[in-house]
């Protein structure tokens, strides 16, 4: 039987799937679980289509780019907060400088983007249509900007190896406001093709980002489809390392890192690599966020106010909870909009608000569930997600 | 397919229907529909670090919208003005001017003070087709979005120019040689630094030393050390009133005595509170004067104080004016439709604001004075007005 890499990554069922189907037909099994397998992200994308195409028109009267666009930010800040939760809910670290890595990841995308376009076509403009070339640029953007931001992320996980709690949040805060500082520094905004064509590499250094004002102009492709097709990758990609032997191994580092570490799991690469993919998705979240409309990507960006706003949903979501955390993200992205009838009480009904979901469920509105456990007749029938403690003990075999 | 295949993938697909949840509970309301009255709407910091200026251009607006409706109206109708907060953030700001030029269906917009969240705002104003004026972003590059943005101050090359012309001619100044010390993060401080600089070298000046902090900074005394050691003539400094009041504070007690100079971020009552006497003898440059007995001047004032119970600063003058200024365009165009509102309002010429005089030029910035105020016993007095193209 082969046994890739890749089918390695499945989740637990998938792998049981394939014991069984090695029995009758190694290679046509093979097949069907790689169909399997990319089944979600064809799910996904269709239902993110049906969202770009079908939501604008929906909407009775003139509100359509409107609900359009809080629909956008919906799903820009579940790619964030899921993402954070591999690192704070299911590895258990604390990190607070997430907003860097989706500052780093969205500066790099909307470089690339921008000057892409001004070397190709002349202009900062939005090229092509839907799926046009200017959005496979832009895509392309997004994911050097993810690379940009996982190479970054990797920096930063090494310290938490030695440092935990407190002392690692410091760490990841601190890399926030480098990020903002050094953005600072950089040059202004070239809008002349003809003199970035002529100029030469000296003019990339600094980079020429737009320093303090941000970076603007940059080529606004950000839609409903490609936020909503990232969105079901990341989730997949979320849900699948939760169900793995790597994720099993984060939540044992979580759980109790001795403990751990006495079962064989190595806690230096789980970190690690919670960090490097945790911070990835946030680099390209970051490069949905930058060619956003009515957005403007500035050093601010990457403070710690902003990074807050993710921690508190994945706090508010349950630690390690998929589908709670992006509960959490939709609510706590929606309701600032929906307060805006109390006008400048807005904020304090919002913190309220927070409070009050804090005291009434402080393990988070799924605490460390998803959202079918709720359904009590599917746990008998499941694997029963009370496995989650104690797979830790399991999950160097797993590995 | 195996049982256990069948279930995750159940399970993966419970996943994607979660974002539309939100959607489908936030309801869908009918947006506004023709009624008696005109919206309009205004996008501004009510919360956050710059708070002050939200709310003292929104009280600023108020009082030119209660002005309006006492009058009547505009042919009949009352204005209705929409305020909503951005915290200060450029993503808050698009979504709140995405509502107001959507759901709320506003015929102009007004806003913002902050030169970066205008960025955010205007091109959604510009592809909706909905004019915006902002009140007191004086960043060149906010009116180059499109023709649909307007604004009612000054830029900054102008204000550059004009600190620049009054540091070397000044009587009491006569400056050859400057010091910079900036805001490096904020995008005003390092805009108008450049300007300063380019026309301070223009005139034969020399900057002999460039500086930079970070707003809230404490302590800066390692950048005016450096500063006295370089000997200049004046210390320009562009930053906001916090921060100035300290930075004099410390020039002071250093020994470093040069007169400091500085654009309108100064402009607080805060700020001779924060420094007292050691702000005395600096120069800003500023959009209006209190004390300029000009009677529009002086009945504004006291028309705001009695509605708002304080003085107003510049950025409520300015507020003002903005909303006068669109009030005006709305009474002469023929129909309030985005385009025919934004030609009038490119037709406006020596309007008379609070301000100064206003007409807006071809690139749809405002053309008008600068006042330079001068600190004397904790208050600014007034020095000099400044003519554009002089």
């Amino acid at each position: 039987m082969t046994r890739t890499p890749d089918s390695r990554r499945n989740n637990g069922s998938a792998s049981h799937a394939e014991v069984t189907a090695s029995a009758s037909d190694s290679q046509s099994g093979f097949v069907g679980n790689t169909l399997m397998g990319l089944m979600p992200f064809a799910v996904g994308i269709v239902l993110a289509s049906l969202l770009h195409f079908v939501l604008p028109h929906v909407i009775p009267g003139r509100a359509g780019p409107y609900y359009s666009r809080i629909v956008t930010d919906i799903g820009i800040a579940i790619i964030m907060a899921v993402s954070l939760n591999i690192v704070n809910g299911m590895t258990g670290q604390f990190s607070i400088g997430h907003a860097g890595f989706m500052t780093l990841g969205g500066y790099m995308a909307a470089f690339m983007s921008y000057y892409g376009s001004m070397y190709l076509w002349g202009s900062a403009e939005t090229h092509g249509g839907f799926l046009g070339t200017g959005e496979l640029l832009f895509v392309m953007s997004c994911i050097s900007g993810g690379l940009l931001a996982a190479g970054a992320g990797y920096v930063v996980g090494l310290p938490s190896l030695r440092l935990r709690g407190d002392y690692l949040a410091i760490v990841t805060l601190g890399f926030g406001e480098i990020i903002r500082v050094i953005l600072q520094q950089t040059g202004k905004v070239i809008d002349n093709a003809q003199a970035l064509k002529t100029g030469g590499l000296s003019q990339m250094i600094p980079p020429p980002v737009g320093g303090a004002l941000g970076f603007d102009d940059v080529p606004k492709y950000t839609n409903l489809f490609w936020v909503y097709t990232i969105l079901t990758v990341t989730l997949v990609v979320a849900y699948r390392l939760k169900r793995s032997g790597l994720g099993r191994a984060m939540i044992s580092v979580r759980e109790d890192e001795i403990a751990a570490q006495a079962m064989g799991v190595n806690i230096a690469r789980q970190k690690v690599l919670a960090f490097v993919i945790a911070a990835f998705f946030a680099g390209v979240a970051g490069g949905l966020f930058a060619h956003e409309r009515g957005v403007i990507l500035s050093p601010k960006d990457a403070g710690f106010q902003r990074s807050f706003d993710y921690v508190i949903m994945t706090v508010l979501g349950g630690r390690g909870s998929i589908t709670g955390v992006m509960l959490a993200a939709g609510l706590l992205t929606a309701l600032p909009e929906f307060l805006r009838e109390f006008e400048q009480y807005r904020l304090i009904v919002y913190a309220l608000l927070l409070i009050i979901m804090m005291l009434v469920r402080p393990q988070g509105l799924l605490g460390i569930h998803e959202i079918w456990d709720l359904w009590p007749r599917r746990r008998s029938t499941s694997l029963p997600s009370s496995t989650v403690a104690t797979s830790a003990t399991s999950s160097p075999e797993a590995r | 397919m195996t049982c256990t295949d069948f279930q995750s993938m159940r399970r993966l697909i419970v996943f994607m229907p979660l974002g539309l949840l939100s959607l489908l509970t936030s309801g869908c309301q009918p947006a506004a529909s023709s009624s008696p009255e005109i919206v309009i709407g205004h996008f501004a910091s009510m919360t956050g670090s710059e708070a002050t200026f939200g709310q003292s251009t929104d009280n600023g607006i108020k009082l030119a919208v209660d002005e309006i409706n006492a009058a009547g109206g505009i042919n009949g109708k009352q204005i209705r003005l929409i305020t909503y907060d951005d915290k200060g953030d450029a993503r808050e700001a698009g979504t709140a001017v995405t509502r107001l030029t959507t759901k709320d269906g506003v015929v102009a917009v007004l806003g913002e003070v902050a030169s970066g969240l205008s960025l955010a705002g205007a091109p959604v104003c510009q592809e909706s087709g909905v004019p915006m004026v902002t009140p007191s972003s004086t960043n060149p590059k906010v009116t180059k979005i499109g023709d649909m943005i307007f604004r009612v101050c000054f830029i900054d090359p102008f204000q550059g120019s004009v600190c620049a012309k009054f540091a070397s001619e000044h009587a009491g100044l006569k400056a050859g040689k400057a010091a910079i010390l900036t805001d490096q993060a904020s995008p005003y401080s390092v805009g108008l630094q450049e300007e300063f600089q380019k026309a301070f070298e223009k005139l034969g000046g020399k900057v002999v030393t460039k500086q930079t902090y970070q707003a809230g900074d404490q302590d800066f005394s390692a950048q005016l050390t450096a500063i006295r050691s370089s000997e200049p003539d004046v210390v320009f400094v562009p930053g906001y009133y916090t921060d100035v009041g300290n930075v004099a504070l410390q020039a002071r007690k250093l020994g470093l005595t040069t007169p400091l100079l500085g654009g309108d971020g100064w402009d607080s009552s805060k700020l001779g509170e924060i420094a007292g006497s050691a702000i005395d003898g600096c120069f800003y440059s500023n959009h209006y004067s209190q004390e300029d007995p000009n009677p529009r001047v002086q009945e504004f004032i006291k028309k705001y104080s009695e509605r708002h119970k304080q003085t107003p600063d510049g950025l409520a003058a300015l507020g003002y004016d903005a909303a006068r200024i669109l009030f005006a365009a709305m009474k002469r165009a023929k129909s309030l439709d985005g385009k025919a509102l934004a030609a009038e309002l490119a037709q406006t010429t020596n309007f008379e604001g609070v301000t100064g005089n206003i007409s807006i030029d071809g690139d749809r910035n405002a053309v008008k004075s600068a006042v330079i105020l001068e600190m004397k016993d904790g208050k600014p007095k007034y020095v000099t007005t400044i003519q554009p193209g002089a």
